[in-house]
C-alpha cells in the first residue's frame, strides 16, 4: 500500500532540501501555483468570451455570487466533515449527503412544528448522531470498503424514506418542505435591517473608487430570504468549524486519527482503542454534515432529491480539489468547485453557438467537465491544491 | 523506562541467567520459576488445518526467549493469538492465557498492549506517511490529548506532550534515529523501520516485548546493533520473546529456546541443548545446521566438502 514514499529521487531529494520546516513550505508553494493556474485559465477564458462577443462581466459576477452563496458555505461545512472522515481518518464515507438530509429534516420538521431554534438544531444533530452510530457499529470493525458500501446505501434509504407519500405530513414527501414553514425563527434573529433594504458592497466600492457602473454587483436584501444575514451566519460558521478542526487536528487526538488512517493494526498494538476513535471521527464528521444540511436548506427548501448521491460526489470532488487532510482544503475546494462550474458553463454558453450547445447542454457540459476533472485530480494530483503529497495519496 | 536510568536488573549477569535456566526441566511446557506469561490449551484451526495447538507454555520473566521452528510451524499465528490479533478456535473450550497475573482470555489487542505486552510485526508496520517523531509520539500511553474532550484545549495536554517528546527523543537517540526525527517514516530503510517499530513499542514502557522476526531483511551491520539493543533491553529488566529464523542470532542472544513444529511445542531448553536435540534436528535444523553455507572457505577447502559428503553417506547407511 505504501511503498510510494521510498521511491528514489523525488522524495529523497525533497526530504533533504526541506529538512527542518516541512509543514510551512509545503503549504505556500502549491497555493501560489494553483491560484496562478486558476487565474490564468480564468483570464484566458474571459478574454476568449469577450472576443467571441459574450459578456465576461456577467460570468465573473456569476462566479462571485456562487462563491459567496450560503449553499456554498453549507457544502463547505459538510466537506469539512468529510475531511474528518476521509482526509484524517481514512474512512470512506459515500453518504455525506445522507447526513446533510437528516440534519435538514430534523431541523426543518422541528421548526415547522413550533420547536425553538436551539432545540431544532439539537434534533437535527441527534438524528445525525444516531445515524453515525447505526452505520459505524457494524462496519467500523471491518475493512474500510464496507463503510463505503453501507454509507452510500444508507443515504439513499434516508432519501427514499423522505420521499414516501405516507410521510407527507412530516417530510412533505417528494415536494419537500417549503422554506417558509421553518425559516422564520432564523430570520427573526437577524440584527441587520429588514424590510426590503438591499446592500450591494461591490457596487458601493466601485462607486467610491470612481469606476461607475462596471456591471459587477452583489445586490442582496440585508435580511430577506436569501440575503446577507444567512450569508454572514453561514460563512461565520465555516470559519468557526475550520478553527475548531484546526485545534482538533494539531492535538494528539488528530495524530491518533492519522495513525489509524495509516495502519490500524499498528495503532492497536500500541494499546489504543481504534474502534472508539474511528467512531468519534465518524460522529464528528457526521454532525458537521448535518449542520451543513441545516445551512443548505435555510435560503431554499428541503428537497430530498437535492441532497442525493450527486451532492455526495460534488463534495468528494470539492475535498479532493482543495486537498484532503488539509485545514483550508475543504473551504477552498468548495468555493472553487462552484465558482469554476459557473465559469465553465458561462464560457461554454458564450463561446459555443446555440446550434451546437444550447443552455441546457452547457449545464450538462459543466457537470461532465467536473466529473472529468475529478478523475484527473485523483490521477495527477491526489493531494489536491493544499494537501501534502507525501502525506496523502489516494490509496485505500 | 524507569530501569533505563536505575541500572541493570539481576538478569544482566550471565551466571544469574544460567542459574535460572539450569533449574528448568527440559520437557515441552516445563514450569518456570517466575513465569510472566502462561499459556494453556490454545488451538487455532484454519478449516481442517490445525495451525497452532499449544497445550501449555510458560515464559520466564527477565530473560530472552526465542521461538523457533520451520516455516508454517505456527509461530506467527501463536504470536497473533496471544496478542489479541486473532482468536483461538478453542476460545470457548478451555483456552486460557495470563500475562503477569492478569487473565487475557477475551481481551482485545489494545488491552493486551495496555497490560504491558507490546509486539512488533513481521512485515514492519511503520506509519510511512507520518514523521518518525509522530510515529514515536503515538506510542505514548494514557495521553490526555488523545481524549476527544481534551484534544482541542492544548493547555490540558501540553505538559504531558513535552514529557512524551523527551522520552521519544531519548529512545530515538538510543536507536540512532534522532537525526531522522522529521523525516517521513516511509523514507527510512527497511532496517531503520524495524528499529523505529521497536523504539515505538518501547514508548509504552512494556513489561514484555514480542518481536516477530526482528532480523528479517536487515543488513548485517544493523543486525549487530539490533542484537545489542535487544540484549540491553533484557539487561534493564525487560522480558523479550522473539520469533526468528536466523540460528546464529538465536544462539547468540537467547537464554531459552522454544521450538515449534506443526503447531506444537516440540522442545524447550537452552540454545546449545536444543540444538543438540534429536527431535529438533529432525524437525527443523537438519544435520548440518552448524555449517555456515555462506562461508567461502567451504568451497575452497575440499576436505570440508568431503567431510560433508562422508557424513551424508554415513547417514544414508544409518537409514538403510
Amino acid at each position: 500500500m505504501t511503498t510510494n514514499a521510498t521511491e528514489p529521487g523525488e522524495s529523497n531529494a525533497e526530504e533533504e532540501s526541506i529538512a527542518v520546516d516541512t509543514s510551512e513550505k509545503q503549504g505556500k508553494h502549491p497555493v501560489l501555483y494553483a491560484v496562478l493556474i486558476a487565474l490564468g485559465i480564468t483570464v484566458f477564458l474571459l478574454v476568449a468570451v469577450e472576443l467571441a462577443g459574450g459578456n465576461s462581466v456577467l460570468i465573473i459576477n456569476g462566479m462571485l455570487r456562487e462563491a459567496i452563496s450560503p449553499q456554498t458555505a453549507a457544502v463547505a461545512v459538510a466537506v469539512i466533515g468529510l475531511n474528518v472522515h476521509f482526509g484524517y481518518t481514512g474512512l470512506l464515507n459515500f453518504g455525506q449527503a445522507g447526513f446533510m438530509l437528516l440534519g435538514a429534516y430534523g431541523f426543518a420538521i422541528s421548526l415547522s412544528r413550533g420547536l425553538p431554534l436551539p432545540l431544532a438544531i439539537l434534533v437535527g444533530l441527534a438524528a445525525a448522531l444516531v445515524f453515525a452510530l447505526v452505520l459505524g457499529a457494524p462496519t467500523l470493525q471491518l475493512r474500510g470498503d464496507y463503510l463505503a458500501i453501507v454509507t452510500i446505501s444508507a443515504a439513499e434509504i434516508i432519501r427514499y424514506t423522505g420521499r414516501l407519500a405516507k410521510l407527507q405530513d412530516f417530510t412533505g414527501a417528494a415536494q419537500g418542505l417549503a422554506g417558509s414553514t421553518y425559516r422564520g425563527a432564523f430570520t427573526s434573529l437577524s440584527f441587520l435591517p429588514g424590510g426590503g433594504v438591499t446592500w450591494d458592497p461591490l457596487g458601493w466600492v466601485a462607486g467610491k473608487v470612481g469606476l461607475g457602473n462596471v456591471g459587477l454587483s452583489l445586490s442582496y436584501q440585508a435580511t430577506g430570504v436569501n440575503g446577507w444575514w444567512v450569508r454572514l451566519v453561514a460563512w461565520a460558521l465555516v470559519g468557526l468549524f475550520t478553527a475548531g478542526i484546526y485545534l482538533l487536528f494539531r492535538s494528539p487526538w488528530g495524530r491518533l486519527l492519522r495513525g489509524i488512517r495509516e495502519d490500524e493494526d499498528a495503532i492497536r498494538s500500541l494499546g489504543k482503542n481504534v474502534f472508539a476513535v474511528k467512531m468519534q471521527s465518524l460522529i464528528i464528521g457526521g454532525l458537521l454534515g448535518a449542520l451543513g444540511g441545516m445551512i443548505y436548506v435555510l435560503p431554499s427548501s428541503v428537497q430530498p432529491d437535492a441532497m442525493g448521491r450527486s451532492l455526495t460526489f460534488f463534495m468528494w470532488t470539492a475535498l479532493l480539489l482543495g486537498g484532503a487532510a488539509s485545514i483550508f482544503g475543504p473551504v477552498l475546494g468548495a468555493i472553487l468547485f462552484f465558482a469554476l462550474r459557473i465559469l465553465i458553463k458561462g464560457s461554454a454558453g458564450a463561446l459555443i453557438p446555440d446550434s451546437i450547445m444550447n443552455t441546457q447542454n452547457t449545464e450538462a457540459f459543466s457537470w461532465i467537465v467536473i466529473g472529468a476533472s475529478l478523475m484527473l485530480i485523483v490521477i495527477f494530483r491526489p493531494q489536491g491544491i493544499l494537501g501534502d503529497k507525501r502525506e496523502l495519496r489516494f490509496s485505500v | 523506562m524507569s530501569e533505563q536510568t536505575a541500572g541493570l536488573s539481576s538478569m544482566a549477569e550471565p551466571q544469574a541467567r544460567l542459574a535460572v535456566t539450569q533449574g528448568i526441566d527440559r520437557t515441552p511446557g516445563a514450569a518456570k520459576p517466575d513465569p510472566i506469561l502462561e499459556v494453556d490449551n490454545i488451538v487455532r484451526k484454519f478449516g481442517g488445518i490445525t495451525a497452532v495447538d499449544v497445550g501449555h507454555l510458560e515464559v520466564q520473566r527477565g530473560i530472552i526467549t526465542a521461538l523457533i521452528g520451520p516455516n508454517g510451524a505456527g509461530k506467527t499465528t501463536f504470536f497473533n493469538l496471544i496478542t489479541g490479533f486473532d482468536r483461538p478456535t478453542s476460545a470457548r473450550s478451555g483456552a486460557h492465557w495470563s500475562f503477569d497475573g492478569r487473565k487475557l482470555d477475551k481481551t482485545s489487542a489494545s488491552s493486551v498492549a495496555l497490560a504491558g505486552m507490546v509486539r512488533t510485526f513481521q512485515l514492519t508496520k511503520a506509519l510511512n506517511r507520518m514523521t518518525v517523531m509522530d510515529n514515536m509520539m503515538l506510542g505514548g500511553r494514557d495521553q490526555k490529548g488523545e481524549n476527544l474532550l481534551f484534544g482541542p484545549f492544548w493547555p490540558a495536554w501540553r505538559k504531558q506532550e513535552k514529557e512524551i517528546e523527551d522520552r521519544a527523543t531519548g529512545l530515538l537517540q538510543r536507536f540512532k534515529l534522532l537525526e531522522k526525527r522529521n523525516d517521513y517514516a516511509g523514507s527510512l530503510s527497511g532496517g531503520q523501520r524495524k528499529l523505529l517499530e521497536m523504539a515505538r513499542a518501547l514508548m509504552s514502557d512494556p513489561k514484555m516485548i514480542m518481536l516477530d522476526e526482528p532480523m528479517a531483511g536487515v543488513n548485517p551491520a544493523l543486525t549487530q546493533s539490533l542484537l545489542g539493543h535487544i540484549q540491553s533491553l533484557r539487561d534493564e529488566g525487560m522480558t523479550v520473546l522473539f520469533v526468528e529464523h536466523d540460528m546464529h542470532m538465536v544462539r547468540h542472544i537467547s537464554d531459552w529456546v522454544v521450538v515449534m513444529a506443526e503447531g506444537k511445542v516440540i522442545s524447550e531448553g537452552r540454545s546449545d541443548e536444543v540444538m543438540a536435540d534429536r527431535a529438533v534436528i529432525d524437525a527443523y535444523l537438519g544435520a548440518h545446521h552448524d555449517t555456515d553455507l555462506g562461508d567461502d572457505d567451504l568451497l575452497k577447502d575440499d576436505s570440508a566438502m568431503e567431510q560433508l559428503s562422508d557424513e551424508a553417506a554415513a547417514e544414508e547407511q544409518d537409514k538403510a
